[in-house]
C-alpha cells in the first residue's frame, strides 16, 4: 500500500493520494484515533464519495486533507497526503509548510461545508467574501474581483447577481447561501473540491438543484470532487467511486455500481439494507416492516421480520382537523402595528383513524410542524376545529384539555435537546405518569418505567442512567418510551427519525411500527423524507405553503401523484440506485415564504377528488385550462 | 435604523429626567447645608439658619426647587455653588474635560491591551500563555482601585520618584490615574474578549475562512474579531457607569481636579447645586455612551441594522 514515491512521468497519476492516514484528537492516554490508516486515490475530474455514518471519521478525513484538522485540535499521526496539482510532482501536504498550505487552500483545493446557514461570515457582504479569495490568490484588484464574483454568482444560477454582491448572508435562504459557498469555492478554478455533506441541511428540491450545479460545474471545469455524505441516494447520483468508512477505517472501496450491486464488506451490506429506497413498496397498498441488518460487535446480524402493517381501522376517525388556520404576527411598525403575518397553516383539513399513520410531508415553511404543535396545544390556532374522539377541543374545559395532552403525545426531532440532561431517563419517563396522576404508588411507577424501557428495546436498569450515557438512537428510544408513558392514543412524531443514522433510523421506524400494532396507536408522522414516508405511512398529506395540496393513500399519492408539487418533491429525492436513469426534468425555484403583508390573504385551494379518498388541489393553470 | 435611534433618544430623555428627580431628592436627604455653611460654631441661632436657607432658596417646597433646577438645565444653568457662589456650569466646564480625558484614555488603553491579549489567549486556549493571561486578569480583578492607586503612588512617586504623586501638572501626572483605571478595566475586558473569541472561533465560517487560504492574522482580526465585538461593546457601555464611579475614587487619591473631586467635595459640603449638576451631567454622558453603543451594534452587525 505504501506507494510513497510519486511517479513523475505517469499521465494517469492520481490528483490526490491519501496514504495510510491516521488522525488523533487529544493527547497522551486519552488520545482518540478518529481516522485509522486510511488510503484512497482521487483521479482528476472524477467524483469520489466518502460514505459513512456519524463517528465514521469521514469529516475528519476531509478536513485532514487540507490540514484543517490543525485548527480543531486534531493531529495527523501517520501517513501522507500526496497532491499533484499539475499532474507530475507530488507534494506531501502532511509535511507542507503553513505558507505552502495557504497557497493551496482555496486555490488548488477548495471546500464546501455542511451548514450553509453558518458557513458564511454574517458581517461581510457576499461580494466581499467571494472577492476575498480572488484578491488573495489571483491578485485581482477590487473592481476586477467584483466583476468576477458577479460572474461566479451567475454560474451557480443565482438571479440578480449584481444586487446579491452587496447583500449579507442573513438576507439569503439556505439554498442560496450554499450556492454562494459553491461560487466561493470554485472562484480560483480548484483542481479538487471537497464537499462535506453539502446538501444535508437543505430541503430536497433545493438539494436536487445544488447537486445539479455541482455536477454541471464539475463537468465544465474538470474539477475532481470528494463528496462526503451519509446519504446513499446522493452517492448513487453523484459518485464515480466510493470509499466506505466505518469507525475510522476504510472498509470498502470501489466503483459506485460495484458497491451497490455487490457490496463485499458486511458493514456496507448492513448500510445498504437500511437505506430506505423510494419506490420499494410500489404496488403494495400497506406499509411494511422489513428486517434490518445491524452490526453487532463487528458481525452483521438481522433484526426484525417482514410484516405487513394492517393496523388501520377506518370506521370512526380518532382525530378530525377541520379548516385549521394558524398565523403568527411578525414585523411591527414604530407604533407597534403589525405589518406582516406568517401564514403557517391555512384551512387545513384531515382525519386520522385508529391504528393509522398519516404522514404530513413538506419542505421548510410548509406549516407541517405548526400543525403538530397546534394539536399538542403548544400553539393556539387562529381558526378551525380540532376534534378528538368526536369532541371539539375548543369547547373543552381546562381539565379535559389536560387529559387530551395525555392522549396526544409528541416525539421531537432532536433526542439530544428533548431530554433533561440533569435527570435520569427513568425520571423523564416517569414524569408524564406522575403529572397526569396515572399511577400513585412509587414502586408501581418504577415497574411501569422498566416495562416501557423494555418495550422500546432498552434494558430496565437503564432507568438509572443519564441521557449523555446513551447514543442518539437510544435517546430517541427513551423519548418514545416517555411518549408512551401516559398511554396515548395518538403520537405526533415531528421529524423524529430525520437526525438519525440510516441503520438506527430503520430500527426506530420498525420500532414505531411494532408499537403501533401492539398498542393500536395512531401516528401523525411529520417529515420531509419521502423514502421514510413510503415505508411507514398508510396515508399521506403533502403540504405546500401552509395548505394541503394532495392527500390520499400512500399508494395513490406515490404511484399516481397529481399535483405538480408532489411530483416535484418525488422526483427530487435522490434514489440509492446508480443504475437508474437520472430524471431529465430540471427542478428550479426557491421555496416561497409564507410571510405576507397584512391584508394580503393567500388564496385557498379548491380540492377535487381524483379517485376515492385521493384529493388534489386544483392548480391555477388547470383552472385557466378549464375556462 | 433612524426609527431605532429616535426610539432610543426618547428613552434617553426619560432616563435623564428620572436621574435628575432621584438626585434632587437624594441630596436633600444628606443633611442641612445651612449648618455646614455656618461651620457648626456655638452661637448659631435658628434665625441665622433660617436666613441662610431663605437666601439659598431651600425653604421652598421640594417640587418647586426641583422644577427651577429642571428649568435651568435647559438653558445650561445649574445654579450657583453654595460655597463661594461660582456658577455650577463654570465648575463643571473646568472639571469635565479632565475627567473625560481620563475616562476615555483609560478605556482606549484598556481596549488596546485587552483585544490582542484576549485574542492571543483564545488562540492558545489551555496552553501556558492563556493560563498566564487568565491568572493576571484574576489578579487585576482582585485589586480594589483605591489600593492599586495607592500602591502606584508608593512605587512610582515615593520609591522610584519618577512620577508626580498627585495633581495635574503635565502629561506625566496623567499616567498613574489612567493606568490604574485601565488595569482594572483590562482585567475584565480581557476575559470577555477571550470568551467571545472562543465562541466565534468555533463557528463554521472561521473554518471556511481558513479553507480559503487566508492568513491567521486575517482570519482572527478580520473575520473573527468583528463577530466577537458585540459582547465587548455592550460591556463597555455598561462599564462606563462603573468607570465614572471608579474615577471618583481614583481622582480623590491622585487629587485630580475632575468631576469626581467636584462631586466628592459637593457631598461633604452638602453643596446641592454642584452635586445635582455634576451627577446630571455624568448621567447624561452614560446615557449618551449607551446610545452610541446601540448605534455601534448596527455598524458592527448587519443583522441588527436591517431588523
Amino acid at each position: 500500500m505504501s506507494d510513497n514515491k510519486a511517479k513523475p512521468d505517469s499521465a494517469s497519476a492520481p490528483l490526490l493520494s491519501v496514504r495510510s492516514l491516521s488522525v488523533e484528537f487529544g493527547t497522551g492516554g486519552g488520545a482518540f484515533r478518529a481516522v485509522k490508516d486510511v488510503s484512497f486515490d482521487v483521479q482528476p475530474g472524477r467524483t469520489l464519495a466518502v460514505v459513512g455514518e456519524s463517528g465514521s471519521g469521514k469529516s475528519v478525513t476531509s478536513l485532514a486533507i487540507m490540514r484543517l484538522t490543525d485548527y480543531t485540535g486534531g493531529r495527523i499521526v501517520g501517513g501522507e497526503v500526496l497532491f499533484r496539482p499539475d499532474g507530475t510532482e507530488a507534494l506531501n501536504l502532511v509535511e507542507a509548510s503553513d505558507a505552502k498550505l495557504r497557497e493551496i487552500r482555496g486555490n488548488d483545493i477548495a471546500m464546501i461545508f455542511q451548514e450553509p446557514m453558518t458557513s458564511l461570515n454574517p458581517v461581510f457582504t457576499i461580494g466581499n467574501q467571494i472577492a476575498e479569495t480572488l484578491t488573495l490568490h489571483e491578485g485581482l484588484n477590487t473592481r476586477d474581483a467584483r466583476t468576477r464574483a458577479k460572474e461566479l454568482l451567475q454560474k451557480v444560477r443565482l438571479p440578480d447577481a449584481e444586487k446579491l454582491l452587496d447583500r449579507y448572508p442573513h438576507q439569503l435562504s439556505g439554498g442560496m447561501r450554499q450556492r454562494v459557498m459553491i461560487a466561493m469555492a470554485l472562484a480560483c478554478n480548484p483542481k479538487l473540491l471537497i464537499a462535506d455533506e453539502p446538501t444535508t441541511a437543505l430541503d430536497v428540491t433545493i438539494q436536487a438543484q445544488i447537486l445539479n450545479i455541482v455536477r454541471d460545474l464539475q463537468q465544465e471545469m474538470g474539477t475532481a470532487v470528494i463528496f462526503i455524505t451519509h446519504d446513499m441516494g446522493v452517492v448513487a447520483e453523484m459518485a464515480d467511486d466510493v470509499v466506505v468508512m466505518w469507525k475510522g477505517e476504510k472498509v470498502e472501496q470501489g466503483p459506485v455500481r460495484e458497491i451497490f450491486a455487490a457490496p463485499k464488506h458486511p458493514y456496507t451490506r448492513a448500510l445498504l439494507s437500511a437505506v430506505p429506497r423510494l419506490g420499494s413498496l410500489t404496488g403494495q397498498p400497506l406499509p411494511k416492516r422489513t428486517p434490518v441488518i445491524v452490526m453487532d460487535g463487528g458481525e452483521p446480524k438481522q433484526v426484525g421480520e417482514t410484516h405487513i402493517q394492517n393496523t388501520a381501522d377506518y370506521t370512526k376517525p380518532i382525530l378530525q382537523v377541520g379548516k385549521l388556520t394558524t398565523r403568527f404576527d411578525v414585523g411591527k411598525t414604530f407604533f407597534g402595528r403589525v405589518t406582516h403575518r406568517v401564514h403557517a397553516v391555512e384551512e387545513v383539513s384531515f382525519d386520522i383513524y385508529p391504528g393509522e399513520t398519516l404522514a404530513l410531508v413538506g419542505e421548510s415553511g410548509s406549516g407541517k410542524s405548526t400543525i403538530g404543535r397546534t394539536l399538542q396545544q403548544l400553539v393556539e390556532p387562529t381558526g378551525g376545529t380540532v376534534r378528538f374522539n368526536g369532541r371539539d377541543m375548543a369547547a373543552m374545559s381546562q381539565a379535559d384539555r389536560r387529559r387530551l395532552r395525555q392522549e396526544i403525545q409528541y416525539i421531537f426531532q432532536d433526542p439530544f435537546a428533548s431530554l433533561d440532561p440533569r435527570h435520569t431517563v427513568g425520571y423523564s419517563i416517569a414524569e408524564p405518569i406522575i403529572v397526569h396522576g396515572l399511577i400513585r404508588d412509587r414502586k408501581a411507577i418504577d415497574r411501569r418505567v422498566q416495562e416501557l424501557l423494555e418495550q422500546v428495546g432498552l434494558q430496565p436498569q437503564h432507568a438509572k442512567r443519564y441521557p449523555h450515557e446513551f447514543s442518539g438512537g437510544q435517546r430517541q428510544r427513551v423519548c418514545i418510551a416517555r411518549a408512551l408513558a401516559s398511554d396515548p392514543k395518538l403520537i405526533i412524531a415531528d421529524e423524529s427519525v430525520s437526525a438519525l443514522d440510516v441503520s438506527i433510523q430503520a430500527q426506530i421506524v420498525n420500532l414505531l411500527m411494532e408499537l403501533q400494532e401492539r398498542r393500536h396507536l395512531s401516528y401523525l408522522f411529520i417529515t420531509h423524507d419521502m423514502a421514510v414516508v413510503e415505508k411507514i405511512s398508510h396515508r399521506v398529506a403533502v403540504m405546500y405553503l401552509g395548505q394541503i395540496v394532495e392527500i390520499g393513500t400512500r399508494q395513490a399519492v406515490f404511484e399516481n401523484p397529481q399535483h405538480s408539487y408532489t411530483r416535484k418533491l418525488l422526483s427530487a429525492v435522490p434514489i440509492a440506485d446508480p443504475e437508474r436513469e437520472r430524471a431529465q426534468t430540471r427542478i428550479e425555484g426557491e421555496i416561497p415564504s409564507p410571510v405576507r403583508p397584512v391584508g394580503q390573504e393567500p388564496a385557498i385551494h379548491q380540492m377535487r377528488e381524483v379517485e376515492p379518498g385521493h384529493w388534489v388541489a386544483i392548480e391555477p393553470e388547470r383552472l385557466r385550462g378549464a375556462a | 435604523m433612524a426609527g431605532f435611534i429616535l426610539k432610543r433618544l426618547l428613552q434617553a430623555i426619560f432616563v435623564v429626567l428620572a436621574v435628575t428627580l432621584i438626585v434632587s431628592f437624594a441630596v436633600r436627604l444628606s443633611g442641612d447645608p445651612a449648618i455646614m455653611l455656618m461651620g457648626g460654631g456655638g452661637n448659631v441661632t435658628e434665625e441665622d439658619l433660617q436666613n441662610i436657607r431663605q437666601a439659598l432658596g431651600l425653604e421652598r417646597p421640594f417640587f418647586v426647587q426641583y422644577f427651577s433646577f429642571l428649568q435651568g438645565i435647559f438653558v445650561g444653568d445649574f445654579g450657583r455653588s453654595f460655597m463661594g457662589g461660582t456658577p455650577v456650569s463654570t465648575l463643571i466646564a473646568q472639571a469635565l474635560p479632565s475627567t473625560l480625558l481620563l475616562a476615555f484614555t483609560s478605556l482606549l488603553v484598556s481596549i488596546a491591551l485587552s483585544v490582542p491579549l484576549g485574542v492571543y489567549a483564545a488562540v492558545n486556549r489551555g496552553r501556558w500563555p492563556d493560563q498566564l493571561i487568565r491568572i493576571l486578569s484574576l489578579v487585576g480583578l482582585s485589586f480594589p482601585n483605591f489600593w492599586l492607586a495607592i500602591m502606584m503612588v508608593l512605587l512610582f512617586s515615593i520609591v522610584l520618584g519618577i512620577l508626580p504623586p498627585s495633581g495635574m501638572e503635565g502629561p506625566e501626572s496623567f499616567i498613574m490615574p489612567a493606568l490604574t483605571m485601565a488595569i482594572i478595566l483590562t482585567a475584565t475586558n480581557v476575559r470577555l474578549v477571550r470568551t467571545s473569541m472562543l465562541e466565534t472561533l468555533s463557528q463554521q465560517y472561521i473554518m471556511v475562512a481558513r479553507s480559503k487560504g487566508l492568513a491567521d492574522r486575517v482570519v482572527l482580526y478580520k473575520h473573527a474579531l468583528r463577530n466577537s465585538a458585540i459582547p465587548l461593546v455592550t460591556y463597555i457601555g455598561l462599564q462606563f457607569g462603573g468607570l465614572i464611579g471608579g474615577i471618583v475614587i481614583v481622582e480623590r487619591v491622585f487629587n485630580w481636579p475632575g468631576m469626581g473631586t467636584l462631586a466628592f467635595d459637593a457631598i461633604s459640603g452638602r453643596d446641592y447645586p454642584v452635586l445635582q449638576g455634576t451627577i446630571t451631567v455624568l448621567a447624561l454622558f452614560i446615557v449618551l455612551i449607551n446610545l452610541l453603543v446601540d448605534i455601534a451594534y448596527g455598524l458592527i452587525d448587519p443583522r441588527i441594522r436591517t431588523e
